[in-house]
């Protein structure tokens, strides 16, 4: 219990030892304490910034999807009424051909019908005469008569 | 105690075990009961405690400074290991528990004082690790290491105390080393004439003006008594409070350790005790460390504490 000389030896011990940590270890471990901290920090902040950009890209395919139905729904409506279309041009399309070729058959069997008409009207006075020559029983002077005959020939 | 030569009483065992490895400058004459003659004043082992009073100052404990240097030397390697090793990656193992340790007293500087200084985190880093570990040679059963040195030495009444901290010498050391660096980095801050005013102008504020300035001598010279007195008081408990929790500690494992010679029954009983006063003390010795350190980063933030703004304005 005797105070001595060791408490000079403690204290000087103790200043030496104080400063060895000081210089040589504190600012060591503290640093690179601060370093990884710093790390983490910045870990942190980028994993939250790449959740971010994982929900904005999600936000974008989620849209994109959606745009490309809409698209997909237009170009099919587009499709439907193209088809649409393309039927009514067709049943148009025959509907004109079926009349231009019924026009035409008309047309044809309206020139038959003159032909033949013209055919007989040319045979009317023949005909007449024939007809006129059994009634009067003698010969008829065709070329008195012949003007007449072609006059209601030509009127009917 | 020894087993061999006449077995000591339980005073003397107790006494053998209080006593520390002394080296000092022995005046000439005859100690130790006629036993040991010192024919000329000359620096030797003191071999008895009638020596150790006749060295007076001039000794020195060769077992606390030898703790003590030995414990620091561990404390700094282990450290310096941690500092060499230390990285910003992943930290495993050893590194982790010495970034726990740098961390826990980081935040506990930080707590206790807002200054700007290089030194006060190595200090109660020091402080602690270091107080902790002088601390913790109290856990090692009492008659270990002194036997083993005794009979190294040769010499069954060979003295060797294990435990630097219950060595008042190294414990009030310590805190007048503190009691230094408060004083130096107190007028370092403050400046001398700033120092000696926060001596002399508190608790008491000196009238400055009017018929009462005649008093404001009486009240520097009572101020400067009590802020004396303050100040004084901080070194000493805080060397006393380590070295009489530690030798109190010390005690009562000697006295358990008296007991386990006392027959079965006592010795198991002895056991039993000596069990739960260890597991006691593993608190204590920690508390004490961390006491010590937390007091000075106190007294340390006091000295950086400049109030020459807010002297005048209460």
């Amino acid at each position: 219990m005797n105070i001595n000389l060791t408490i000079i030896g403690q204290s000087i011990t103790f200043i030496v030892f104080v400063l060895i940590c000081m210089k040589y270890v504190w600012p060591f471990i503290t640093a690179a304490m601060l370093e990884r901290q710093k790390k983490i920090a910045d870990g942190l902040a980028a994993a939250d910034r790449a959740s971010k950009d994982l929900e904005l890209a999600q936000e974008k395919a989620t849209k994109t999807l959606r745009e490309a139905k809409v698209e997909a729904a237009g170009i099919l409506e587009s499709a439907n009424k193209r088809a649409a279309q393309v039927v009514d041009e067709a049943k148009e399309q025959a509907r004109t051909e079926a009349d231009r070729i019924k026009a035409a058959a008309q047309a044809e069997v309206e020139q038959e019908m003159n032909r033949a008409k013209e055919q007989l009207r040319s045979q009317v006075s023949v005909l007449a005469f024939a007809g006129a020559e059994k009634v009067l029983e003698s010969s008829v002077d065709q070329a008195a008569h012949k003007d007449m005959i072609d006059k209601l020939a030509a009127s009917l | 105690m020894a087993a061999e030569g006449s077995a000591p009483t339980t005073t003397e065992y107790i006494q053998h075990h209080l006593t520390n490895w002394t080296y000092g400058k022995l005046p000439a004459g005859t100690y130790c009961d006629g036993k040991s003659v010192q024919e000329s004043t000359g620096w030797t082992v003191a071999h008895c405690s009638e020596e150790m009073s006749a060295m007076g100052f001039n000794a020195i404990h060769l077992d606390s400074m030898l703790w003590s240097i030995g414990l620091g030397v561990i404390f700094l390697a282990l450290f310096r290991w941690g500092a060499s090793k230390a990285h910003a990656g992943v930290p495993t193992g050893m590194l982790n528990f010495i970034e726990a340790i740098i961390e826990f007293i980081d935040k506990t500087v930080k707590d206790g004082f807002q200054y700007k200084s290089r030194f006060v985190a190595p200090l109660a880093l020091t402080i602690f690790v270091w107080v902790f570990l002088m601390n913790l040679m109290d856990l090692i059963p009492v008659d270990i290491i002194p036997q083993l040195a005794a009979w190294i030495a040769g010499d069954p009444h060979f003295y060797f105390k294990i435990v630097p901290t219950t060595d008042p010498n190294v414990t009030l050391g310590m805190g007048f080393t503190v009691f230094f660096l408060m004083v130096l980095f107190s007028i370092k801050e403050k400046g001398f004439v700033g120092f000696v005013k926060e001596l002399t102008f508190h608790p008491f504020h000196p009238p400055t003006k009017g018929p009462a300035i005649v008093l404001a001598p009486v009240i520097i010279v009572i101020n400067f008594a009590l802020e004396s007195v303050t100040l004084l008081a901080r070194p000493i408990s805080l060397g006393l409070r380590l070295f009489g929790n530690l030798y109190a500690g010390e005690m009562i494992f000697i006295l358990i350790a008296t007991m386990f010679g006392a027959g079965l029954i006592l010795g198991l009983f002895a056991g039993v005790l000596q069990l739960g006063w260890a597991l006691f003390h593993i608190i204590v010795i920690t508390l004490q460390a961390f006491v010590f350190m937390v007091l000075t980063i106190v007294y340390m933030a006091m000295a950086f504490h400049n109030d020459d703004e807010d002297q005048f304005n209460h």
